[in-house]
């Protein structure tokens, strides 16, 4: 039997690839096959379900000291596009969105690394919304960011966490992973957090009972090896700790980037992307969920991907800005109606979901 | 024996037809890739690797219609703000704007049903158009426009497509089909051709050795079992005739239609399905086209692997679905389609709209 033909079989049954595999697979499998063999492991995972919640994402500031040639968001200090909120006005948009949103389960916080600020306002921001909002999950500060708070507090990893958590968070986003490679790091993100600084920064979380994400930033400079090498490192740390609670991969934007600018960078089409979507649920054997993001995919393509592995659209989302910087051309606002009704075409059951995928309401199947 | 997809690829791997129950229970099966992936082997089968695209300009005469379809964003009276008239100087114009591209070999003329022109007007700007561009292929009049020949001069089908073929109509393109159920045409278009007279149209033209193409308008207020009849009609006249050359499948843009209030846009998973689907009823029809104008290019791409193998063209001046508020570009370079085509894996093929291979990329 040659390799292929070896890999094809294993990932229909669902056993676990190796890098080869997964590789041969990329370059050889066909879209729809991967989708088929895909859409079986989703099932395995997550049955008919297919997730979202009710959150609310906020971008505290946009001031950075990193300023990746990847980012279409963030502004140099002194820049007249710089923002940052005050605890007071992180209030007012916490009190609007718990009178706009009933049943808001998730506050969602990503920042910039702000040079303006020190931890403690990270601690107030926490204690302000658990204040407002004692029983919301908050998700927030991706890797990139815990590594910062580490050098503007002189704290370590585990100190920053244990702040944090004492403060009110809840769990970690995935994000800051881009990918996990600091040849790739160097030119795409050279003033944050390095690979080792990622992985360190989500198994300590995990260790100290925080859940987080995962993600990878692709699409962009890295090799499709490099791509796929990130899939299988996210897949040994979760062996090891377990605690990733979902993995959504994000299409790089090219436009408004620095990146852009000094790299031809051609756009990811959306074959590519459901291509992906199919393969991380193949690889990521361990880890439960696979999110499309709307925001980034566009609803269509989206919806499409159930039928490539993915079995979580996230949720609705208010006043996301970093991605919608770069240029994603989805609306910023998704309704709660739309999402059941994306599932249901796709003849899945819709699951609202909290942040660690307890189902809070679910549609009774047909 | 119960319908489920295992007995339908076992249908389709030993040649046989898929009927009407199997047609509906790939709309009832949600297993979304598998059915793309069966549409596809059928797609290798019958049209090989090849993804058809032509470098056109869409020419529509007028937007003033008798037609006044619940379903259409462009038709409106001639005492509408928006009505407008090209005049004979004006289109000649416009084709020697599009025609300074070299690679621009392909008109696509469809227009409103037009209250006062008379039919010789029709046959004089083919005619002229022929007299000043001799090399552009000419594709043009779906059957419903053809039918309003016939009422207006007073001719026959036959008379009317000979005189309009030996004025330099090529093909036929294959708007006006809606869904073939005159309960449906009853609602949303009482006022153009019926199911009858537009297959006759279509008859009489492969008769007369013109082909033409077929299309169905879906997501409104049809079954999935009268689309699955639709299609089963146009099997039925494709098998009589063998004329039809490309299948089309529109799904319907509520936007600044009749309908708006009442019906939103049907999702892309039925589009992908009926996309499908289409490739596996329509055994007897040799290409089924992704309109990118309707799909947006990135759905369009992907129905390349759903039994697709032709992506229209370049789509200059394109007015029609535009007016009901569609969201893809208003035309695309030759090299974006080339690309996308290529990144599913297929080979560029630039045809004439006789789906003759002009060259290959």
């Amino acid at each position: 039997m040659d390799e292929l033909t070896r890999a094809r079989q294993k990932a229909c049954a669902g056993s676990r690839l190796s890098f080869d595999e997964a590789l041969l697979l990329y370059r050889k499998a066909s879209l729809l096959e991967l989708g088929q063999w895909a859409r079986a492991a989703k099932e395995r995972h997550s049955g008919k379900n297919v997730y979202y919640n009710i959150n609310r994402h906020i971008n505290l500031s946009n001031t950075c000291t990193a300023l990746c040639p990847l980012c279409a968001f963030s502004a140099k200090q002194g820049d007249t596009r710089g923002y940052i909120l005050s605890p007071e006005k992180v209030a007012e948009m916490i009190s609007r969105a718990m009178q706009e949103t009933p049943g808001l389960t998730e506050i969602h916080i990503v920042s910039s690394l702000c040079p303006d600020t020190n931890f403690s306002y990270y601690t107030d921001i926490l204690h302000t919304v658990r204040k407002l909002l004692p029983h919301v999950h908050i998700q927030a500060f991706t890797p990139a960011e815990i590594i910062y708070f580490t050098k503007i507090s002189g704290l370590s990893i585990k100190e920053v966490l244990q702040h944090l958590k004492d403060a009110g968070l809840s769990s970690l986003p995935g994000g800051g992973a881009e990918i996990l490679d600091d040849s790739v790091r160097q030119i795409i993100c050279p003033d944050k957090a390095s690979s080792a600084e990622w992985i360190e920064t989500m198994k300590t979380a995990h260790s100290m009972g925080i859940p987080t994400n995962s993600s990878i930033l692709y699409g962009h400079i890295e090799t499709t090896e490099q791509r796929l090498a990130h899939l299988f490192k996210l897949r040994a740390i979760q062996d090891e700790t377990g605690g990733f609670g979902a993995f959504v991969s994000f299409p790089f934007y090219p436009q408004n980037t620095k990146l852009a600018e000094l790299y031809t960078i051609k756009p990811l089409t959306a074959w590519e992307n459901l291509k992906f979507i199919a393969l991380s649920r193949l690889v990521l054997d361990n880890i439960d969920h696979i999110k499309a993001f709307w925001i980034m995919l566009s609803e269509e393509i989206a919806q499409l991907s159930l039928a490539f592995g993915a079995d979580d659209l996230d949720g609705t989302v208010g006043e996301e800005k970093i991605i919608h910087a770069a240029g994603a051309k989805s609306g910023s606002i998704m309704t709660r109606k739309k999402l059941n009704d994306m599932i249901v075409q796709a003849g899945y059951i819709p699951a609202e979901r909290d942040s660690l995928y307890n189902i809070i309401k679910q549609a009774v199947p047909s | 024996m119960d319908i489920t997809l295992d007995t339908i690829e076992d249908k389709i791997h030993s040649g046989q037809r898929l009927s009407k129950e199997d047609g509906l229970a790939l709309y009832s099966s949600n297993d979304l890739a598998r059915i793309g992936q069966l549409a596809d082997s059928v797609r290798k089968k019958i049209s090989g690797d090849y993804v058809y695209y032509n470098v056109n300009l869409h020419v529509n005469l007028t937007n003033i219609c008798i037609g006044q379809c619940k379903f259409c964003a462009f038709g409106c009276k001639s005492s509408s703000d928006k009505a407008y008239e090209l005049t004979k100087q004006s289109v000649l114009s416009r084709i020697a704007k599009a025609a300074e591209d070299p690679d621009m070999k392909n008109l696509h003329i469809v227009s409103g049903l037009h209250p006062d022109w008379p039919y010789e007007y029709y046959l004089d700007i083919i005619k002229t158009i022929k007299a000043n561009f001799p090399l552009l292929h000419l594709k043009g009049f779906t059957g419903v426009e053809i039918m309003h020949f016939v009422k207006i001069s007073g001719k026959s089908i036959e008379t009317v497509l000979r005189e309009l073929i030996a004025a330099g109509l090529e093909a036929m393109p294959g708007g006006g089909a809606e869904i073939l159920d005159d309960s449906i045409r009853q609602i949303l278009c009482p006022n153009k051709a019926t199911s009858t007279e537009w297959l006759e149209v279509a008859r009489t033209a492969h008769r007369l050795g013109i082909t033409t193409n077929a299309s169905m308008l879906y997501g409104h207020i049809e079954t999935k079992e009268q689309r699955i009849n639709h299609l089963l009609t146009l099997r039925a006249l494709q098998d009589e005739t063998g004329g039809l050359q490309t299948f089309i499948c529109f799904p319907f843009q509520p936007k600044n239609t009749a309908l708006e209030d009442s019906i939103t846009r049907t999702s892309v998973w039925d589009d992908l399905k009926t996309m499908a689907i289409s490739r596996l009823m329509l055994d007897n029809i040799h290409n089924i086209k992704a309109y990118w104008v309707m799909l947006t290019l990135p759905v369009a791409m992907l129905a390349l692997g759903f039994g697709a193998n032709d992506i229209d063209g370049t789509v200059g001046g394109e007015k029609i679905m535009h007016a009901a508020g569609v969201s893809s570009q208003k035309a695309l370079s030759k090299n974006i389609l080339i690309d996308a085509i290529r990144e599913a894996g297929r080979i560029p093929a630039e045809c004439d709209c006789n789906s003759k291979i002009i060259r290959t990329f």
